[in-house]
């Protein structure tokens, strides 16, 4: 399958240079390579995703999609994948939306193990709204809310993550594009909740990429033991001279839908004939 | 005609709420009509349960706040409720925690020492005291015994013993209150609206439901999830009320019907999500379960206080469909209707019920014919492109689900195109607002072809009392009490609002009475609204409990100078 049947018509108004063009194309080739080895059908995928810069995602993809209220990617995806668990679904979301308005879903669905992919562009700011701090602005980031700078602790992803019980933790990087094209590749091929905190340059109000891009290099390349739950834990602290990307967790265990169905197909199913062996209990 | 009215009452843990239940059931059994009702604050322990269990060999469609037997299994009930029986009152108590010196004559059974003499456990002094009971009503002991069975199976033994070692020592004791005469009908469900509607939705094709704890409709989530195997569903508790709502929306979306159940508070937090239903057009239906509000209010009893926020809940405009159902039979056919008109017209419907409905069991035929998946808006094929939001007359376009060779499906919390991508051109958001405010019109049409509201009692009187939801029960109760022509106009499709049914009627009538557990007559004002009819009079309070008819009968008398 051709990337650019998933080209969508919808104007694309992103601002030039924004990381989110990155993932966009690495995402097309992404569904465009698992049509292609035969993973999925196309008319399969659904991608989803919240409200903020990011969200546009879901009009910018010739592909089934949900566009959701802002924070509440995860549910429509846990609800579609009990509908029918055939589909393979892709949720998009923003640091925002993620972390601060649709933080509880996150945590739960990493916990349940529903066997999704969450991508979070994380540009560590709301930009759409003209530059507020969200959970992972850095302490003394300035804007017009927080004149004197953001004295928050930013949360960190992966640490939060971790403790969900996410059964693939990673971080990306819009810097470094064949690393995200294959970091998402793995993660959408992941049996379970996949998540990627992606690293992602705001031209307008967090232009990262040069201040990013000398510190970060991939740790699956130095030997890390992606079973070790606790060097993921503590990889995921490095933060200074070095900024770690790559899959920092991956485990096995059974999915959440499996669980809950089985295998059936809800949306298939025929309705059930009678309900008169139940009324016959009120007898 | 017999009539029977007592009060079970004991500690929260005691087991009263099972024990009135089993005799509602067993008196059903028996071919009597019952009602039970049952009120509980909010703890798990401690604190004063109780149930009111009323039987008759006429229908009945409410408790009486009156009883003629308080059957006490601890001093507190005693003390608590003397002053609700009848001027022959008797005052049954388990003898060992309790004592009765008052007016009324005084029925002590020793329910404790009888388990203890059986090896039981605290919890079985219930089948001494059903024992008990049954004689008092002329009830022999096998039919309570098949109960007992039915209830406890292999651990049944003890407690037929204990039932008839408390009917044994009534026998001896006491002087039966009547010998009840069950008539010969139709067997009927002993049912509340949890179940009714719960079932009602399934026999629609519901396969999915999706709720978080909230009393009164907790227990819907209980059953769902009791029954799911039997029921072909699965059910899921999310964590928390938006995560509800907003995964309903995702099932749909994958192509499964799914019901949603909360009260007023859960639906608060579920109102972005219902709006997004609104614009995105996926097909949900919302059980609102009614408790006193505002906030927490008074979590486990009943009201019908949310009319007004369930019409407007959801910011923006789109059509919905709110139904009010006023008796479990009415909740089982209510809610398969909606589910239907969900999946027909792509919008989202609210099945508006309060604690007394769904918690309160009661004898009613149902007739699951009445309920089947009808024809929906999806489309088997389409014509060019896929277009989620293709402009139609009706303003219902055809719907897939993703999973569709050939499809594109993209729906959206923006304002879109037809092919679901976000616009903001004044004719763009025109015409796709116009498209769905269209589908109001096939709404009503469809609506006038279905039982909108009914008519109760004297069609031709000129007094008529209107209501709403679970009111019904006390309003046919106290007509019977009142020997003046009157006719009773029951709305239950509150939006879009029937002025097609309604307004002959009020139009007829001379006198007009609207009763309602609200303070702010909440339908009186919609009627006004919808109709230009300003009904003057009103019946209303709001204090968690259910009109009693007894009461409401003197209301009304007064209310039209009947006095």
């Amino acid at each position: 399958m051709e990337v650019r049947e998933f080209d969508s018509p919808a104007k694309n108004t992103w601002c030039l240079g924004c990381g989110n063009f990155n993932i966009l194309a690495v995402v097309k080739q992404v569904m465009a390579e698992l049509v292609e080895s035969g993973d999925v059908k196309s008319e399969q995928i659904v991608i989803s995703s919240g409200i903020g810069c990011h969200g546009k995602i879901s009009d910018y993809i010739k592909v089934n999609s949900f566009y959701c209220l802002h924070g509440r990617v995860v549910p429509p995806l846990m609800g579609m994948k009990v509908g029918n668990q055939r589909l393979k679904v892709i949720g998009f979301a923003g640091d925002g939306d993620a972390y601060d308005e649709g933080v509880s879903h996150l945590i739960h669905t990493a916990r349940r193990n529903l066997d999704a992919t969450f991508i979070v562009h994380d540009n560590q700011v709301f930009a759409l709204t003209t530059s507020q701090v969200t959970p992972t602005t850095p302490i003394g980031f300035k804007t017009k809310s927080v004149p004197k700078g953001s004295f928050e602790s930013p949360l960190n992803p992966l640490h939060l993550m971790l403790a969900c019980g996410a059964t693939f933790v990673a971080r990306g990087f819009t810097g470094d594009i064949p690393h995200l094209r294959s970091l998402i590749l793995q993660a959408v091929r992941h049996r379970g909740f996949a998540f990627i905190d992606v690293l992602q340059h705001c031209p307008s109000f967090n232009p990262t990429l040069e201040k990013f891009k000398p510190k970060v290099y991939d740790l699956n390349k130095e030997g890390h033991n992606v079973e070790d739950f606790a060097a993921a834990l503590e990889k995921a602290k490095e933060w200074n001279d070095r900024i770690p990307i790559g899959i920092f967790y991956q485990v096995k265990k059974e999915i959440y839908e499996k669980q809950l169905l089985g295998d059936r197909l809800l949306a298939e199913e025929k309705p059930l004939p009678s309900v008169q062996s139940v009324l016959q209990e009120f007898m | 005609m017999q009539d029977i009215s007592f009060l079970i009452g004991g500690e929260a843990g005691d087991g009263v709420m099972r024990t009135a239940e089993l005799l509602g059931k067993a008196f059903n059994r028996l071919g009597l009509y019952s009602f039970v009702i049952n009120d509980y604050p909010s703890l798990i322990r401690g604190g004063h349960n109780f149930c009111k269990v009323r039987a008759s060999n006429h229908q009945v469609w409410s408790h009486l706040e009156a009883v003629e037997l308080v059957a006490a299994l601890n001093q507190d009930t005693i003390s608590r409720h003397e002053n609700e029986l009848t001027k022959d009152g008797l005052v049954l108590f388990d003898s060992d925690k309790a004592s009765y010196k008052g007016s009324y004559k005084a029925y002590p059974i020793p329910l404790s020492s009888m388990v203890k003499e059986v090896g039981g456990i605290p919890i079985m002094r219930n089948s001494a005291m059903i024992g008990a009971i049954a004689h008092l009503y002329g009830i022999p002991l096998e039919p309570v015994n098949e109960i007992l069975t039915w209830a406890y199976g292999k651990r049944a033994e003890k407690n037929i013993t204990l039932a008839k070692m408390g009917f044994d020592h009534a026998k001896q004791n006491f002087d039966p209150i009547l010998k009840l005469e069950p008539v010969k009908r139709d067997p009927t469900p002993f049912i509340s609206g949890v179940e009714a509607v719960s079932l009602g939705a399934v026999k629609a094709g519901m396969k999915v439901y999706i709720g978080y704890p909230m009393t009164p409709s907790t227990r819907i989530l209980s059953f769902m999830g009791t029954h799911q195997d039997e029921l072909g569903i699965a059910v899921i508790h999310p964590e928390n009320e938006i995560g509800v709502a907003n995964m309903a929306l995702g099932v749909a979306y994958g192509g499964a019907r799914c019901m949603v159940g909360t009260a007023g508070g859960g639906f608060a937090l579920m109102q972005e999500a219902f709006s997004m239903a609104g614009q995105s057009e996926i097909p949900a239906v919302f059980v609102v379960g009614q408790r006193p509000a505002p906030a927490v209010g008074v979590p486990t009893y009943t009201a019908q206080a949310d009319l007004r926020f369930v019409l407007h809940v959801g910011h923006g405009e789109f059509p919905r469909i709110v139904v009010a159902p006023g008796d479990p039979e009415e909740a089982f056919v209510k809610g398969g209707e909606a589910m239907n008109l969900a999946w027909r017209y792509q919008v989202p419907v609210v099945v508006l019920v309060d604690k007394h409905l769904l918690e309160s069991y009661m004898s009613i035929a149902i007739d699951e014919r009445k309920v089947n998946v009808e024809p929906s808006s999806v489309a088997e094929s389409w014509d060019g492109e896929y277009k989620r939001y293709k402009f139609t007359d009706s303003g219902v376009s055809p719907m897939v689900f993703p999973g569709t060779l050939g499809a594109v499906v993209k729906v959206s919390s923006y304002e879109h195109d037809e092919h679901g991508y976000a616009i903001e051109t004044p004719e763009g958001v025109t015409n796709m607002l116009q498209k769905r405010l269209r589908k109001m019109e096939g709404i009503i049409e469809d609506l006038k072809k279905r039982e909108t509201v009914k008519i109760h009692g004297d069609p031709k009187a000129e007094n008529l009392v209107v209501a709403w939801g679970s009111t019904k029960g006390a309003a046919l109760d106290a007509m019977q009490l009142i020997d003046k022509p009157l006719k009773f106009l029951q709305v239950m499709y509150l939006s879009p609002f029937p002025t097609w049914d309604v307004e002959d009627h009020l139009k007829q009538a001379k006198d007009i009475v609207c009763v309602e557990v609200n303070m702010t007559g909440q339908l009186r004002s919609l009627i006004r609204e919808q109709t230009g009819h300003y009904i003057e009079k009103a019946i209303l309070k709001n204090d968690g409990r259910p009109f009693d008819p007894v009461g409401l009968s003197g209301k009304l008398k007064e209310a039209f100078g009947w006095k």
